[in-house]
């Protein structure tokens, strides 16, 4: 097999794009979340969530832009097998980020009397980018159909995804601020925990039913056996993270990277869980990732320059969250 | 309406709408490393202030940039499928390369160049603005040698009508890419030109005099008359090196029906198109064969010669006319307000109020010479490869109609709001001086909680 790079090559690949996803949900997640979370908090709170972020947002979206990149020169024909099948709700959330994005910007630079149109810009966009991707994975899962039980599904992970980042976002705050504003991020962090919960719950669930083939792939020993780790894990995290908020904030604020930490956590197992359902399927049942794969020879020299930049990448990516670390404060030019 | 139409407005508006922003955060950022270096060498806090007004247009366009971007990147999926499946092998490591070598630089230091002032050292932070600014102008190095290999695709062959790469360097340095990048950094170098003047020249205008404000205006004022004849220039050579390689869009340009010697150069006509010919043309004899061929006799292509594979002529014949006519109104007003500058110091007020008329010009000029390039192109996607029909998507009209609604609804209001708070922030900065907010703070510092 490793003879062939027309066999390894879009392995690679495929899993470069699962990494850059998965970091893409862990790390815009939070800044979406934070966004979700804008109502109800007061005028100089939502500075401060603003500016718990406001450095970061823009390198976080452009995994977005990475990973929708990989699909479209990794995957070609699946990219436009999948995005043909996904135009509404990605029409939806490139909105979603649109108005985000900018409200960024517009909020701390518009008229006075504007400046609440924007959050509320910044709030719905957030929203709107969050529930259109979960609409997106709902549907990813039951096969790209367009049916009315596979549209509630959808619905329904939707609603769980906004909960999932509305949760990292919490658990962002948790660090990033102190006060009044952390104690509600606390608060909050519970509530989504427990949607995110669900979300959990109903897609493990309704996966293995989406079709037989994934069936066969978690309930026949001994693949049942190796997969336990992965739900007993999961439990346990979400127990773990839910007596520790409990406690939150401690004495020297200590602890209190454990919600964040324990989100990602989570995102990690449900998307190691999708990806083993899925394997090696790119286009749920329809087309494998070897099928769709570009030509070896641009893989190849997308390869070499993706293992020479990407490191590069995570090392400024780090040395920017160390200049802006500690507790949020004004974010000056 | 068909399908066909839709996405290609749909993308249209789109390139349009994201065009706009990289255009000036390009230029921009390079203007706003000089300001910062002007300061650090003189100390002279005027530098400085241009520096603080300036980098939030940039944080502002860059905002616009980067969101309409984003949507730019799922339009090949979801409008053009067959684009990425026939060239994809193509298209796609140089769209890769473009993500991982400029955007992650760009959107990664952003935040140290735009919050990090007071957190790092004065050097960190100026490397910050250059790596920034460095990015963009990579990111507008990958996109246009994709966008010059449509145009005039090299160093690749067709196996089973799919397009394989041979030769990496033919295809980036392919022969309109030189062309292209020059004149598309010298136009975003105009667009910034003009901007800095005319918002300068708007708070000229309502009293706002300060050292800052004068330098910028010099600034902007000094840049544009460098960079535009050296744009015209720029252009001739592009026009000859389209005029080698894709000799209908030349002819479409000139709206030249008939191939022949000594043609002349219109400056009007309604091209008719169905009767395959101009009315109303005014010209000046022998003109085009002059300016593409540099003799009076020389032979010019005409659109005859290129029945059933030729643009639509209307379009394109205009656009390309707004934008020299654009340029050649640049030449004059630069040169003017220059001069005048260097003889009395100061603008007359009807020239600062022109300034102000033609802030947004490199806009109109950079779109018109876009649509002279790609409606140019048609009707094929990547020439001689791909035609356009061929390529999209089989997503219902209805569905491409509606998103199109949305999209332009939002645009359009983003624009106005760009453009007002563009002039918002002009009068701000015509406020007198805040006194105990510090020398540097503005109004988009979060004030923390406590
Ligand atoms: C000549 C320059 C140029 C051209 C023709 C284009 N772009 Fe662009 N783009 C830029 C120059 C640029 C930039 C200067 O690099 C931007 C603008 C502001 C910014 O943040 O980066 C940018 C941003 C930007 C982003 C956001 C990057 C981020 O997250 O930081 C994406 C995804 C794209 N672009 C994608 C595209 C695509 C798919 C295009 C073609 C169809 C395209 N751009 C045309
Ligand atoms: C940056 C400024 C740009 C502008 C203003 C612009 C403008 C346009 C316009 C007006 C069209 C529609 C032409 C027609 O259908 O008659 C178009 C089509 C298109 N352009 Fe561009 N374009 C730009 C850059 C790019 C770049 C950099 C690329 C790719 C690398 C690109 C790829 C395409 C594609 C794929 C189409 C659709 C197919 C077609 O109609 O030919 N464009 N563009
Ligand atoms: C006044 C003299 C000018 C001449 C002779 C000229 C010539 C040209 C030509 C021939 C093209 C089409 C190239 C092709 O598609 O094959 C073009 C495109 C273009 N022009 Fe100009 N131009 C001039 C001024 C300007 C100005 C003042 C601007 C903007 C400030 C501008 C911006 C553009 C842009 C953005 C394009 C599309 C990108 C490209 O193909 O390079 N041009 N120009």
């Amino acid at each position: 097999m490793f003879e062939d790079p027309a066999q390894w090559l879009p392995l690679v690949f495929a899993g470069l794009m699962g990494l850059s996803i998965l970091i893409y949900v862990v790390l815009d997640g939070y800044d979406l979340g934070v966004g979700i979370l804008f109502p109800g908090t007061s005028e100089a709170e939502k500075d401060r969530m603003v500016a718990s972020i406001g450095p970061f947002w823009d390198a976080n979206e452009t995994w977005l832009v990475l990973s929708v990149g990989l699909l479209l020169v990794a995957f070609p024909v699946a990219h436009g097998a999948i995005l043909g099948q996904l135009y509404l709700p990605v029409a939806i959330m490139l909105v979603g980020l649109i108005l985000r994005g900018v409200a960024f910007e517009f909020r701390a630079k518009a008229e006075p009397g504007w400046k609440e149109t924007w959050d509320r810009a910044f709030f719905a966009g957030s929203l709107m980018t969050a529930l259109s991707q979960g609409f997106m994975l709902g549907l990813y899962v039951m096969g790209l159909e367009h049916g009315p039980a596979t549209i509630a599904f959808a619905l329904l992970t939707a609603i769980c995804v906004a909960a999932g980042y509305a949760f990292v976002g919490a658990g962002w705050l948790i660090i990033k601020t102190d006060g009044e504003l952390q104690l509600r991020a606390v608060r909050l962090a519970r509530l989504a925990l427990l949607l995110t919960a669900v979300g959990f719950l109903a897609i493990s669930a309704a996966t293995p039913f989406v079709s037989p083939r994934i069936f066969d792939k978690w309930f026949s020993m001994p693949a049942t056996l190796y997969l336990a780790p992965l739900p007993l894990a999961a439990g346990t995290l979400f127990a773990t993270v839910w007596l520790v908020l409990g406690r939150l904030p401690a004495a020297d604020d200590r602890f209190r990277w454990v919600p964040f930490a324990g989100a990602a956590g989570i995102f990690v197992l449900a998307f190691a869980g999708l990806a083993y359902s899925f394997f090696p399927f790119i286009v749920p049942d329809r087309l494998t990732i070897v099928d769709a794969a570009a030509a070896p020879e641009s893989l190849r020299i997308i390869l070499y320059g993706t293992l020479f930049v990407l490191p590069v990448i995570l090392a400024y990516s780090a040395f920017s969250y160390w200049v802006f670390r500690g507790k949020a404060t004004r974010l000056e030019y | 309406m068909d399908p066909l139409i839709l996405a290609r407005i749909q993308f249209a508006a789109n390139i349009s709408f994201h065009i706009l922003f990289p255009t000036v955060t390009i230029a921009l950022g390079w203007v706003l490393v000089y300001f910062k270096l002007r300061y650090s060498r003189s100390r002279d806090l005027k530098w400085m202030d241009a520096y603080q007004f300036w980098v939030k247009v940039f944080a502002l366009s860059f905002a616009l940039g980067v969101v309409s971007g984003i949507t730019m990147s799922f339009q090949f999926g979801t409008n053009w499928p067959g684009y990425m499946e026939r060239v994809g092998n193509i298209a796609g490591p140089l769209l890769a390369y473009e993500v991982l070598t400029a955007f992650f630089l760009e959107a990664v230091f952003l935040g140290i160049m735009l919050f990090g002032f007071r957190r790092v050292p004065g050097a960190v932070h100026t490397a910050a603005t250059l790596l920034v600014t460095f990015g963009t102008t990579l990111s507008a190095f990958w996109i246009l040698a994709l966008n010059s290999w449509m145009q005039t695709p090299a160093g690749f062959e067709m196996r089973d009508g799919v397009a394989h790469a041979t030769d990496w360097a033919a295809i980036i340095f392919n022969p309109s890419f030189p062309y292209r990048l020059a004149h598309m950094l010298l136009a975003s170098g105009l667009t910034v030109a003009f901007l800095v003047a005319g918002i300068s020249a708007y708070r000229w205008l309502r009293g706002d005099r300060e050292p800052a404000v004068m330098a910028a205006l010099r600034t902007g004022v000094a840049m544009a008359a460098i960079l535009i004849p050296v744009q015209i220039y720029a252009g001739d050579l592009h026009g000859l090196n389209t005029l080698e390689h894709q000799p209908q869009k030349v002819a479409a340009m000139e709206g030249n029906w008939q191939t022949g010697p000594a043609r002349p150069l219109l400056l009007f006509a309604w091209p008719d198109e169905a009767a395959r010919t101009n009315r109303f043309e005014i010209g000046i004899p022998s003109g085009a064969s002059l300016i593409l061929t540099h003799r009076a006799d020389g032979m010019v292509p005409g659109l005859d010669d290129y029945v059933g594979n030729h643009p639509p002529v209307a379009p394109v014949f205009f656009a390309f006319r707004i934008m020299v006519g654009i340029g050649l109104l640049m030449l004059a007003v630069s040169w003017a307000a220059a001069f005048l500058l260097w003889r009395r110091g100061d603008l007359p007020r009807p020239m600062v109020r022109l300034l102000v008329a033609m802030t947004f010009s490199g806009w109109a000029a950079t779109l018109a010479g876009w649509y002279v390039t790609e409606i140019g192109r048609q009707p094929w996607l990547v020439s001689g490869v791909l035609q356009t029909h061929e390529a999209v998507s089989a997503t219902p009209a209805g569905m491409v109609g509606a998103t199109l609604a949305l999209y332009l609804t939002v645009y359009a209001l983003l624009l106005t709001a760009y453009m007002a708070t563009l002039f918002l922030l002009a009068r701000k900065g015509a406020k007198p001086k805040e006194i105990d907010t510090g020398p540097t703070t503005h109004p988009n510092a979060f004030v923390a909680a406590e």
